[in-house]
């Protein structure tokens, strides 16, 4: 967003410190609006200010942000992933299948990894060995994944997952503190180490910003986007069995339209649909106020299809105001 | 690159053929005529959208939002004629393409003034505009005994033995045809697909386009959302959910680079019907209606490879063209 004023290119003899760069950032703006979003909950409704109620709420965005992260180092890299949702339901639906015939949790585990890994490998296979568009491959296999959960369930449901399954989206690790928000702690710290302190990391950077310059400066651009789409799929496996976990049943309508929230949460985040730029702290204070959000208003009885309007506009208007804003300020200069 | 084209159409027609004879060999009706016309009405619905989500896709733009704006122009006009059911149907039908057009053109000044990408905008407004139906109608139905007789009987009339849902289909089709090949705006939707660049350079106006493209796609969607929803003579809120999936599924089987500049309205339509005898043939062949979505979600990634393969140049890319500038 700063390369709107072209003309005059000068080069300052001292950059702005950090302090006032963090200030000025996108991050920085995100955590304001979450503390207000906070605040003006706390005021609108007598129950928030509860811990459990709190507690409760963290499930609103801790299963979609596990996805967008991994998501949001694929949309850096100039890829993107539509099937996730559809991963999940796939996932969910061979656990499904595996329960009826006796398997245990470590068996289900390893089947939601494994089913997630390969959805990814599948998209990965088409994106960077055949090179077509990752959006069309991943509208594909979004009907194709989801499809074949049609296939096995028809219009049933899988139930009967062992007790011990519940753990994973029912259980507290101590106090209100849930397992999945352990999960979400480590996830957003392995990602935040990942694109912010590797070499891979900065691959995927150099990716978005410009594939042939990074393919010549040694950087196998196929292979880190590979990469990027088997951890999208291995996220969207963690996220099944979170969520299968929780709700304890499948049915192949499971995780429809979480996608879009998936993407909203990434571009919410600060990250650039057209790639090249954003970071993980963005995507972990963009859950935070996408949760916050939803929970606020589901406590003020708004039904959830009305949320999505919501989530919508955020999606348009996150990208759309910066924008109006720098065409505003140019006309403005003119 | 144009004497391709008719090779290509050429190959899905032999597949569809191939494909009817296939189930005619286990269901000999399914090919009577009076069942092919069935199949054809079935499918008219996803013809007229398939031609408006070519124009969109052929100016490299997507349009995701179409099946919302299907279901909320339908439920907005079946709430019309039961607050006014003398309201006469060519009025309805003038209303329901206004509103989708209106919609589309939503979309549109957002890819063109703000240049955000449509892939973006379209996720955005299709769950806007499902929400806004929820919105009007209070999560409430209208059903088949609240509308007119009128209302409910029009796509249904038959004018020559068809139903007036597929003449609509048909001229659509022919309107298509000449649009593309013989208006300016027609040749300027290729020509923004197929390079940008030059098409600036030679006075057409890019976003302007896309726009037009995102308007026309919008006003099928509403005409289609009254047909559909007096055909089925029920209004709700998931209506035709999923059908955008089904309307790019075939544009990508007919032959349309979803990269843009490449495609034909006889690819469109022909990718059209293929989805629809597959639809139509799952129950006439005992396999169950679940699989139509899998199905559908192979055919696009075999189309897509399939067509990147036959269209892939020779040698090595060295330099990549650089991004295109809008306005």
């Amino acid at each position: 967003m700063t390369d709107t004023n072209a003309q005059t290119r000068m080069i300052p003899d001292r950059l702005d410190s950090r302090a006032a760069r963090v200030l000025r950032s996108w991050e920085a703006l995100l955590l304001v609006v979450a503390i207000a979003i906070f605040v003006a909950n706390s005021f609108a409704s007598p129950y928030f200010l509860n811990v459990w109620n709190l507690s409760d709420a963290t499930f609103n965005f801790t299963e979609k942000a596990m996805i967008a992260f991994a998501m949001a180092m694929l949309i850096i890299a100039g890829e993107i992933d539509l099937s996730v949702a559809s991963i999940i339901a796939l996932a969910s639906t061979a656990m499904g299948l595996a329960v009826q015939y006796g398997a245990g949790t470590p068996e289900l585990v390893v089947i939601g990894l494994t089913v997630g890994l390969l959805c990814g490998a599948f998209n990965a296979v088409f994106v960077t060995v055949l090179g077509l568009p990752s959006i069309v491959v991943t509208i594909g296999t979004m009907s194709l994944f989801r499809g074949i959960s049609y296939v096995i369930l028809g219009d049933g449901a899988f139930r009967g997952y062992p007790e011990s399954f519940a753990w994973f989206g029912q259980g507290y690790v101590y106090w209100v503190f849930t397992v999945e928000m352990l999960f979400f702690v480590i996830i957003a710290v392995f990602y935040g180490i990942l694109l912010h302190k590797t070499n891979f990391g900065r691959a995927v950077y150099a990716i978005g910003n410009n594939p042939t310059g990074a393919l010549f400066s040694g950087i196998r651009v196929q292979r880190v986007k590979f990469m990027l789409f088997l951890l999208t799929g291995l996220m969207s496996g963690i996220a099944a069995i979170c969520l299968t976990s929780r709700l304890g049943s499948t049915r192949p309508s499971i995780a429809t339209g979480m996608e879009l929230e998936v993407v909203t949460m990434v571009v919410l985040g600060g990250v650039n649909i057209l790639g090249g730029s954003g970071s993980i702290p963005g995507v972990v204070i963009a859950a935070f106020v996408m949760g916050l959000v939803t929970f606020g208003l589901g406590l003020l009885n708004v039904p959830g299809i009305v949320m999505s309007i919501f989530i919508g506009l955020l999606l348009i208007g996150v990208i759309a105001l910066p924008r109006l804003w720098a065409k505003i300020a140019e006309r403005k200069a003119q | 690159m144009l004497r391709m084209i008719p090779v290509r159409e050429a190959i899905l027609g032999s597949a569809i053929l191939a494909l009817m004879l296939l189930i005619a060999s286990r269901f000999a009706g399914f090919i009577a005529p009076s069942n092919l016309a069935n199949v054809f009405n079935d499918t008219a619905p996803l013809i007229i959208l398939a031609l408006g989500q070519m124009v969109v896709i052929l100016t490299r733009c997507i349009d995701l939002s179409v099946a919302a704006n299907l279901a909320l122009t339908g439920m907005a006009v079946a709430m019309i004629n039961v607050a006014m059911p003398d309201l006469p149907i060519p009025v309805i039908i003038v209303i329901a393409i206004l509103l989708g057009a209106a919609m589309g053109a939503i979309n549109g000044v957002l890819v063109w003034k703000l240049s955000i990408p449509p892939i973006v905008v379209t996720l955005g407004t299709m769950t806007i505009f499902r929400g806004i139906i929820f919105l009007i109608s209070e999560g409430k139905w209208v059903n088949s005994h609240e509308m007119s007789a009128a209302f409910t009987g029009f796509p249904r009339a038959e004018i020559l033995g068809l139903p007036v849902l597929s003449w609509t289909a048909i001229l659509t089709v022919i309107v298509f045809g000449i649009m593309m090949a013989r208006t300016p705006l027609g040749r300027s939707i290729f020509a923004v697909g197929g390079n940008p660049h030059a098409a600036v350079y030679t006075g057409i106006n890019v976003g302007k386009t896309q726009f037009l493209a995102f308007v026309i796609s919008g006003a099928l969607a509403g005409l289609t959302g009254y047909l559909w929803v007096a055909r089925y003579a029920v209004a709700y809120v998931d209506i035709a959910g999923g059908f955008e999936l089904e309307v790019v599924a075939a544009c990508v089987i007919g032959g349309i680079s979803i990269a843009g500049g490449i495609g034909s309205v006889g690819g469109a339509v022909l990718g059209a019907i293929f989805l629809g005898v597959v639809k139509n043939a799952l129950p006439v062949i005992n396999i169950s209606p679940f699989w139509l979505l899998a199905i559908s979600g192979s055919a696009i990634l075999i189309a897509v490879a399939f067509n990147a393969q036959s269209g892939r140049k020779k040698g090595r890319i060295i330099l990549k063209s650089e991004e295109v500038p809008h306005d």
